[in-house]
C-alpha cells in the first residue's frame, strides 16, 4: 500500500509537469489550430536560463526571469516564423515548429554542454512524510506550483479582458476580429504563455537530478496527455497530464513484477501506448470537441 | 532520334507544325509525355549508370545511400505529399524493413542473433517491403479514424514505441550500443557487398541501388498517374469532398499507408547493406524528420523532387564535414562546442523552415521557375 501511494505521489508530481506542458500545447492549439512541436526547445531554454541565473539572483528570482525569457522566446518565434504563415495549412506550420525545435535545441544544448547542469532548487531528493507516506518534496512543490499556475491561468481566461479576447478568438476568429479584438495579439500572447509554462515545467523537470540534453523527450510526453484530454480542452490537458504521469509512475513501479517481458524502461513509452489505446476508442480524446461531419 | 520521333508522333495524329500539342487526355497522362522529358530522363539514367566508373568508392557509397534514401523519400511523399496524411513515423517503417532483411539474410549459425541465411537480395527486399507494409496496414485503422495533427502525434508515438522495442529485443537487433550486421546482398550466387573480378563492392551496391530506385520510381510514378493517385490527391485536398465523389476513404488511406511503408521497408533494407551495420537507437525522431525534410526540400507531391531532396539531405553531411578546413571556428570533433554535427542538425531545421516559407514547392519548384524563365526568354515579362 505504501508503495502504491508513493508511486502515485511521484506520478502526480511528474504529471503536474506534463499538465503544464500540455496546457502550453492546448493554448497554442486553441488560438492558432497548430500543434507547436517547439515546446521541447522552449522547455529546455527556460531551464537553461534558470540554471545560468540561479548563481546570481537565487532560485526563485531565476525561475521568474527564466519564465520571462522563455515567454519572450516564444513571442519571438511567433513573430518571426509563425506569423508569416497565417492562413497556410496547419500541417505546414506544425512542421515549421518542428524545424524550430530541432534548430533551437542544438543552440540550447550548446549551453547545456556535455555535463549535467543544476538549477539550484532548494529541494533535491529530500523526502517528507505525508500521512505516513514518504513523498519527495520536489513533487509536492511541483504539484502546488502547478495548481497555483492553473488557478491563475483559468482566472485570467475567465475574468480578464484579454482572457475573454483569447476565448473569443479561439471560438471564432473572424467574429472576434469583427468585434475589434486583435487576433494577432492573441496569437502572440498564446505563444508567450506557452513559453512561460514550458519554462516552469523545464525547471521542475530539472529539479533533483539536474538538467541534461536528453530531457527534451519529457516535453513530448505532454503530447499523449493532450491527446488523452482532447486537443482543445484546457481542463482535459490538466486531467490528461496528471493521468499520464500516474500511469507512467505505476508502470515503472509494477511492470517489472507483472509483465517483465515488456522490457526495461517500458514506463518511458507507456504514455504513447495509453494514447494509442484511447484513440482507438475515442478519436477526439476524453474532453475534446467532436468534429461532426456528414456526407 | 527517328525512333523517339515516331514514339511521340505516331500514336495520335498531331496538327502539323505543333509537335508538342496534346490532342488527347491519354497523351497528357503518358509517363514521359514530352520529348524533352523523355530525352532528359534517358540522359540522366544513362549518366547515373556510368557514374561507377567515374567516381571513387567512397563517393559511390555516399551516392548509393542517397539513391536508397530516395526510395524511402518517395514512400513518404506518397502518403504525406500525395495522400496528405502527415506521418512522423517513417523511421519506424525503415527500421522494420532493415531488421526484416537483416534477420532473413543473417547467419543461421549465429547463436545470439536471429538469422535465416536467405541472402538472395530479391527475396529479402520483397520480404522487407511486405513486412513493413503489413505494419503500415496495422497502423492504418488509427489513420482512417484520425485526421491531420492527431495522426502526426500518433505516428510520432510509433517512433518512440518502435525505438523501445528495438532496444529491448537483443535477439533481433543486438541491443543498444551493440547493433547487428546489415543485410547480406547476394544475387544468383554473386555477393554484392564483396569485391568481385570486374567490380568493387561499392560499384555493385551502387548499381543495385540505382536499379531498385528506377523500378520503384517507375512504380510510384505509375501509381500517382492512375485512378489511385487521383484518389490520393482528392483525399489530400478535401477528404469530405473526396468521399462525396465516391472515393472510399478507408480503403485508399490504408492503401496509402501500405504502399508508403512498403517503400520505406525496401529503403531501410537497402540503406543498411551499404553501411553494413544497424544500431537500434538510430531509428529515432531525427531520422523521421530527415525524411520529412527530404520531401519538403525536394518538393511535395513530386517523384523527381523526392529523389532530389533525398540526394540533397544525404550529401549535406559530406559537405559540412569539409567545413572545418575552410572555417576554423567550426570543429570536426563531436565533443567540441560548435561542431559539424550540430551544424548539420541546425541546417535540417533551418532548411525545413526556409523552404516552407520561401519556396513551398521545394527544389522542384526552383527547377520549374528556372524552366519557365528560359521558356519565355528573352521575353521574360
Amino acid at each position: 500500500m505504501a508503495e502504491l501511494l508513493q508511486s502515485i505521489s511521484g506520478g502526480l508530481g511528474q504529471g503536474s509537469i506534463y499538465a503544464l506542458l500540455a496546457l502550453g500545447f492546448v493554448i497554442i492549439y486553441k488560438a492558432t489550430r497548430v500543434i507547436s512541436f517547439a515546446q521541447p526547445a522552449l522547455m529546455l531554454a527556460g531551464a537553461v536560463l534558470v540554471s545560468y541565473l540561479v548563481g546570481a539572483v537565487g532560485f526563485y528570482a531565476a525561475v521568474v526571469l527564466g519564465v520571462v525569457g522563455a515567454a519572450l522566446l516564444g513571442l519571438g518565434i511567433e513573430r518571426t516564423v509563425v506569423r508569416p504563415m497565417v492562413g497556410k495549412p496547419v500541417f505546414v506550420v506544425a512542421i515549421i515548429t518542428l524545424g524550430i525545435d530541432i534548430a533551437l535545441r542544438v543552440v540550447v544544448n550548446g549551453f547545456i554542454g556535455n555535463d549535467v547542469r543544476q538549477v539550484g532548487d532548494p529541494w533535491g531528493f529530500a523526502r517528507i512524510s505525508v500521512l505516513g507516506v514518504a513523498v519527495q518534496e520536489r513533487h509536492i512543490a511541483t504539484f502546488v506550483t502547478t495548481a497555483l499556475v492553473i488557478t491563475v491561468l483559468f482566472a485570467f481566461f475567465k475574468y480578464s479582458r484579454l482572457g475573454l479576447a483569447m476565448r473569443a478568438a479561439a471560438f471564432d476568429q473572424e467574429t472576434a476580429l469583427a468585434q475589434g479584438m486583435s487576433v494577432g495579439t492573441v496569437f502572440a500572447l498564446s505563444w508567450a504563455i506557452a513559453g512561460g509554462l514550458a519554462a516552469v515545467a523545464g525547471t521542475f523537470v530539472a529539479t533533483g537530478a539536474g538538467l541534461d540534453q536528453q530531457l527534451w523527450i519529457i516535453a513530448l510526453k505532454a503530447l499523449p496527455a493532450i491527446i488523452l484530454g482532447g486537443l482543445d480542452s484546457l481542463g482535459g490537458a490538466v486531467v490528461g497530464g496528471l493521468t499520464i504521469g500516474v500511469v507512467e509512475s505505476l508502470v515503472a513501479t509494477y511492470q517489472s513484477d507483472f509483465a517483465p517481458w515488456l522490457g526495461q524502461n517500458f514506463a518511458v513509452v507507456s504514455p504513447y501506448v495509453v494514447m494509442m489505446l484511447v484513440l482507438l476508442v475515442k478519436p477526439y480524446g476524453l474532453f475534446g470537441t467532436r468534429e461532426v461531419e456528414r456526407v | 532520334m527517328t525512333e523517339t520521333s515516331t514514339r511521340f508522333k505516331s500514336r495520335t495524329k498531331r496538327p502539323s507544325g505543333r509537335p508538342e500539342l496534346y490532342t488527347s487526355y491519354s497523351q497528357h497522362l503518358r509517363m514521359l509525355n514530352t520529348r524533352p522529358k523523355f530525352v532528359s530522363v534517358t540522359a540522366i539514367v544513362a549518366v547515373a549508370a556510368l557514374l561507377p566508373w567515374v567516381f571513387d568508392d567512397q563517393t559511390l557509397s555516399l551516392l548509393g545511400l542517397g539513391l536508397a534514401a530516395s526510395i524511402g523519400a518517395i514512400g513518404l511523399n506518397l502518403v504525406t505529399g500525395y495522400a496528405g496524411q502527415v506521418s512522423l513515423g517513417h523511421a519506424f517503417f525503415l527500421a522494420i524493413g532493415a531488421y526484416t532483411a537483416a534477420a532473413l539474410s543473417g547467419d543461421p549459425e549465429d547463436n545470439e542473433l536471429i538469422g535465416f541465411g536467405v541472402t538472395n537480395v530479391v527475396v529479402w527486399l520483397l520480404a522487407a517491403g511486405l513486412v513493413a507494409a503489413f505494419f503500415g496496414v496495422i497502423v492504418a485503422p488509427l489513420a482512417t479514424r484520425l485526421r491531420g495533427l492527431y495522426l502526426a502525434i500518433v505516428t510520432l508515438g510509433l517512433v518512440f514505441i518502435g525505438e523501445h522495442i528495438f532496444k529491448e529485443w537483443p535477439e533481433l537487433t543486438g541491443g543498444p550500443g551493440v547493433g547487428r550486421p546489415g543485410p547480406v546482398p547476394e544475387l544468383f550466387g554473386v555477393g554484392l557487398n564483396t569485391p568481385g573480378d570486374f567490380l568493387t563492392a561499392e560499384q555493385k551496391l551502387y548499381l543495385l541501388m540505382l536499379v531498385t530506385l528506377i523500378i520503384f520510381a517507375l512504380l510510384a510514378r505509375n501509381l500517382v498517374r492512375s485512378k489511385v493517385g487521383r484518389a490520393f490527391a482528392a483525399i489530400r485536398d478535401r477528404d469530405i469532398a473526396a468521399e462525396v465523389i465516391g472515393v472510399n476513404l478507408t480503403r485508399y488511406k490504408v492503401l496509402a499507408f501500405a504502399v508508403s511503408s512498403f517503400f520505406a521497408g525496401v529503403a531501410g533494407a537497402l540503406l543498411y547493406t551499404i553501411t553494413g551495420f544497424i544500431e537500434p537507437s538510430s531509428f529515432n525522431l531525427l531520422l523521421s524528420v530527415q525524411y520529412i525534410a527530404m520531401v519538403l526540400i525536394g518538393g511535395v507531391a513530386t517523384i523527381s523532387g523526392s529523389i532530389l531532396g533525398a540526394m540533397f539531405i544525404t550529401l549535406i553531411p559530406a559537405l559540412t564535414r569539409q567545413l572545418p578546413n575552410v572555417a576554423p571556428f567550426i570543429s570536426g570533433d563531436a565533443t567540441k562546442a560548435f561542431n559539424v554535427f550540430q551544424l548539420e542538425t541546425v541546417l535540417y531545421g533551418l532548411l525545413i523552415i526556409g523552404f516552407l516559407i520561401f519556396e513551398p514547392r521545394g527544389l522542384f519548384g526552383i527547377w520549374i521557375r528556372i524552366r519557365n524563365y528560359w521558356k519565355a526568354w528573352p521575353f521574360t515579362y
